[in-house]
């Protein structure tokens, strides 16, 4: 302990923050867990406790179960590209060209821009004669139901996340390659490899980490996805865009159900903490020092 | 020679396609917008650049929504929140990394726990709280501002980021600023945020673009339209006016300006490796 501080001293410091993730933070953390034991449907100002009813009744719902697979469909659709994409451009960025910065910016310009802003303009592309249809249909091919074909739909909200990520996660890639030292690139270069085989055998060994990073922070923002579906589907159609966040909602602001939305988030809630714990306990142990 | 240069042909031709890609949807807007009331929009095939280049659709949005009232709102809520997250941060970032003390590991295990729990999850209670805390718009309008504020006033990431930025700071300064007779509040405020001023930067714009961005929250607390941020009076305008593309590309387009010219200022800390560990969040 230092002499210039006294036992109170780092109390005063912590209080503010403490104060503020108490009230927006834990104190509804647990209501959440409280709430999702209770039953709100009767009368929403007289809730009776039900204990795991909620839970049987989500699990026991066709529609929730629908809403947890299209999240992990969606995860699925976009955490592979969101690894793997950036990457490869980051690494192209990264080579002795001309002209990196202006590169960086204008990859990274969907990031700045809000969401809505973003979704409303791929809404307009995606339109049944829309730019994406014209294109397609001068190479040829059919036009396509991007959100309105209940199969097509999901994959058009994860072209968009993969629009608004691809430069967010290839900052963070190119953060991790100033790091990488450039002997290892010069010994695997005199063992004759490619530029392909080169960045194989050192770039990714080398940055691990960050691509351990990417990977779970897209998976955990694929899981929390919902602007994109309010914006440009509302869920529909037949239900095939709703994901987990939409459900919960749907349910908490339209249906006033806070026990089942409750219960929903809580659900979430242990999912994202399987995928977030498995990151920290194994990529960040160093990091936090635990 | 010849290996080389196709080399950098095809990284220039990939980078050229991405960039084209990354800026279509915002050019298909501006061209939108732009558009004369003689052109069809709908046109096929569609046409990229105007015939008839006018304005009135810029002119027309303004007239008939408050979209620069949007911005100040979206200035108003971004502003304080930064303010809050520097001060908030770097004051419970500081005992993190210097001091010991009672229930230190506790506390922090507890904001760490904060990163795990997404804000969807939580987001039910946090509105029932801010009603009975009266910080929505339908009693006043500051404690509307405040309503959007406090619930993002501190985070984890930043924490995290300022006590990483304190602990590399040499002990010996602040034990040399004790035999000068300051006391800790002085040494905190004088000497030691000015030497973590780089990432007191990245903290302010990464909490700055996530709040200028944020949707979901304010479309759940607003009720009145004369605190609309801008994410929210956007998808408002897009559903009131939807039949009416040029209005709502125009709306758009302006709401990109502000957040564009924020971001080439403050380029060099999105670009260089000064943003190192500080991208998350």
């Amino acid at each position: 302990m230092y002499k210039f501080s006294n036992k109170i001293t780092p109390y005063i410091f912590i209080i503010p923050a403490m104060a503020v993730l108490l009230v927006f933070f834990f104190i509804p953390f647990f209501q959440t867990i409280f709430l999702s034991t209770m039953d709100y449907s009767n009368d929403i100002y007289m809730p009776v406790y039900v204990g795991a009813k909620n839970y049987i009744e989500l699990i026991k719902s066709p529609l929730f179960l629908k809403t947890i697979l299209n999240t992990f469909w969606f995860m699925i659709l976009c955490v592979p590209v969101l690894v793997i994409v950036p990457l490869i451009l980051a690494i192209l960025i990264n080579q002795q060209i001309k002209g990196k910065t202006i590169y960086k910016l204008i990859i990274y310009i969907p990031v700045i821009v809000s969401i809505v802003v973003v979704a409303i303009a791929f809404k307009w592309l995606f339109a049944p004669t829309g730019l994406l249809n014209y294109i397609i249909g001068r190479m040829g091919w059919h036009s396509v139901g991007w959100l309105t074909d209940p199969n097509v739909a999901m994959i058009s909200i994860a072209l968009v996340t993969i629009f608004r990520g691809i430069g967010y996660y290839m900052m963070i890639y190119l953060a991790a390659l100033i790091a990488v030292p450039k002997e290892l690139y010069d010994a695997s270069e005199v063992d004759g490899a490619n530029f392909i085989q080169k960045h194989l055998t050192v770039t990714v060994p080398q940055i691990m980490p960050a691509i351990a990073l990417v990977s779970t922070i897209s998976a955990i923002s694929a899981l929390k996805v919902f602007v994109e579906i309010y914006v440009m589907t509302k869920g529909g159609p037949m239900d095939s865009t709703k994901t987990i966040v939409y459900y919960i909602y749907e349910r908490a602001f339209e249906n006033l159900d806070l026990g089942i939305a409750s219960a929903a988030a809580v659900i979430l809630l242990v999912i994202v903490l399987v995928f977030s714990s498995f990151n920290i306990l194994v990529f960040e142990r160093e990091k936090y020092k635990l | 020679m010849i290996g080389r240069f196709f080399k950098g042909l095809s990284i220039h031709v990939t980078l050229i396609i991405v960039c084209v890609i990354s800026l279509a949807p915002f050019l298909w807007l501006c061209s939108t917008a732009l558009k004369g009331m003689g052109e069809n929009i709908f046109q096929y095939p569609p046409v990229l650049i105007p015939q008839e280049p006018t304005l009135w659709s810029f002119k027309r949005v303004m007239e008939l929504v408050p979209i620069m009232h949007y911005i100040l709102n979206s200035f108003i809520v971004a502003f304080f929140t930064v303010i809050l997250n520097l001060i908030l941060s770097a004051l419970a970032a500081y005992p993190l990394a210097r001091m010991e003390f009672k229930g230190k590991r506790i506390t922090f295990f507890a904001i760490l726990a904060t990163i795990m729990v997404p804000f969807q999850a939580i987001m039910l209670p946090i509105y029932i709280i801010v009603l009975k805390l009266n910080l929505v718009d339908s009693v006043s309008v500051p404690m509307g501002f405040l309503g959007l504020i406090l619930p993002f006033a501190v985070n984890a990431f930043g924490i995290f980021l300022l006590r990483q930025a304190f602990l590399a700071i040499p002990r010996e300064l602040e034990e040399s600023a004790v035999v000068d007779g300051c006391n800790v509040f002085q040494i905190w405020w004088k000497i030691l945020l000015p030497m973590i001023k780089p990432s007191l930067a990245v903290l302010a714009i990464f909490t700055f673009i996530g709040s200028w961005g944020e949707f979901l929250w304010p479309s759940i607390v607003l009720t009145n339209e004369s605190l609309y941020t801008l994410p929210v009076g956007i998808n408002n305008l897009a559903g009131t006016f939807s039949a009416n593309y040029r209005l709502v590309a125009a709306g758009s387009i302006i709401s990109i300006v502000p957040i564009l010219i924020f971001f080439l200022a403050m380029q060099k800390y999105f670009i260089s490796g000064q943003n190192e560990g500080a991208v998350k969040g």
